[in-house]
């Protein structure tokens, strides 16, 4: 039964491409404004693009959590996906795996591409990739609590960003941490496992708190 | 098998109803009657467990609702004012996947049959945004025929529909009924039916 919600959701998400296309080109253009805007002064944009293209797909992620419930809220789907005899905490975690498989995925398979404008080593590119396989899903999870509490809230889109940015803070630090060590040659590993820890936490305990957000939402 | 001991609502600031008390047993139906505000959809949802009451508690078999979880779920279908569809989805995904998500496979056939009853035949394979409110409530109602849940919550499913769907789906709560199943209505309409026990409430 729970392949069912994230064939429902990939399903929807393609019908809908042009929205999640949308997402993905928003990330594409904000990393490339950077080296545009800078100037070709290798250094500099090495030192910089571990930052930017994080602080790019944080944004981008953000963006793409107006779809996880907002049309279902609207339709009327939302409650009943509160009514099936699955738990509502593999309802979302359903809800939240197609969501980063259409926009978390994407988005860390492109980011070496975006990486070269940067100057970055193949190893970088590499760790970039990773760092970013590994942190997409821990801010799904985390923005999915947002996303849920903020359901039916007029300004819900600027409240969203309120609630879950700074809970993103860590993902953040530790993501463009792990590609920074890569480029100055220290320890990448030591980074990337505190995102792996996030993403066991937060696959524990975010869809536990989502479900109980949706569930006063739809009250 | 349904039973409601000194329900009271409130939302807000605003009491709705309280002490409301009800016993349904297998073959019966609860037709809940009350002006525009009244609380009729409030007193669904709480029957559904979306809104927990004020006062008072629901028991389903026995059990409080509260205590039996997704359990519950697998004796209950709700239809309410929206109608619960994809609007980029055909009315063959739509029913499909409610019936998945509810536990039971639905083949591509056994859909279209299902639809083709509602009076969809030719509608199938339309994204539901091109179809009529009608056509789309149609769509709504389907999942009844495919569901196999004994307790039915229905508010004001009949609205947008023509006189002849009106005695379709009355006749399709009729035999829900007669198989033993439980039924609460909200709705302006008369039922028609020959149910062994018609219960009204009226939140007025």
């Amino acid at each position: 039964m729970f392949r069912w919600i994230v064939v429902r959701d990939l399903t929807l998400a393609w019908k809908g491409r042009v929205d999640v296309l949308s997402t993905l080109f928003f990330f594409l253009i904000v990393v490339s404004l950077f080296p545009l805007g800078i100037g070709p002064e290798t250094n500099l944009l090495r030192l910089i693009a571990p930052g930017v293209v994080w602080v790019a797909a944080l944004l981008a992620s953000m963006l793409s959590l107006g779809r996880l419930f907002a049309n279902d809220y609207q339709d009327g789907t939302l409650e009943q996906l509160l009514l099936t005899p699955q738990p509502l905490y593999l309802v979302v975690l359903g809800k939240v795996l197609a969501l980063w498989l259409v926009s978390g995925v994407p988005l860390a398979l492109l980011s070496p591409v975006l990486g070269i404008q940067f100057g970055l080593s193949r190893n970088t590119l590499f760790v970039l990739a990773v760092s970013l396989l590994l942190g997409t899903p821990v801010l799904a999870l985390i923005g999915s609590i947002g996303a849920a509490l903020t359901l039916g809230l007029r300004g819900g889109g600027l409240l969203v960003s309120i609630l879950v940015l700074p809970l993103y803070i860590p993902v953040l630090i530790f993501g463009s941490g792990a590609v920074d060590a890569s480029i100055t040659g220290s320890g990448v590993q030591g980074n990337l496992s505190l995102i792996g820890a996030l993403l066991v936490l937060s696959l524990v305990f975010a869809p536990w708190a989502t479900s109980a957000a949706l569930r006063v939402s739809l009250e | 098998m349904l039973e409601a001991r000194d329900l009271g609502c409130v939302r807000g600031d605003r009491r709705l109803f309280r002490d409301v008390n009800f016993a349904l047993s297998p073959g019966s139906l609860l037709q809940v009657y009350g002006p525009n505000g009244s609380g009729k959809t409030s007193l669904l949802r709480l029957i559904c467990g979306l809104l927990e009451p004020a006062e008072g508690h629901i028991r389903w078999r026995g059990a409080n609702i509260n205590s039996l979880g997704e359990d519950y779920f697998t004796s209950l279908s709700y239809l309410g004012h929206r109608n619960g569809l994809k609007e980029e989805l055909t009315p063959l995904e739509n029913l499909r996947i409610s019936s998945g998500l509810q536990g039971t496979k639905l083949g591509l056939k056994e859909a279209t049959r299902v639809l083709a009853k509602m009076g969809l035949s030719g509608r199938e394979h339309l994204p539901a945004r091109l179809l009529s409110e009608g056509q789309r409530r149609r769509t709504a109602l389907a999942r009844l025929l495919t569901c196999t849940t004994s307790l039915w919550v229905l508010d004001e499913v009949l609205t947008s529909l023509d006189s002849s769907a009106v005695q379709f789906v009355t006749s399709l709560i009729d035999d829900h009924l007669k198989k033993g199943g439980i039924a609460l209505v909200a709705t302006h309409h008369e039922l028609d039916l020959s149910a062994d026990s018609c219960q009204r409430l009226d939140l007025a």
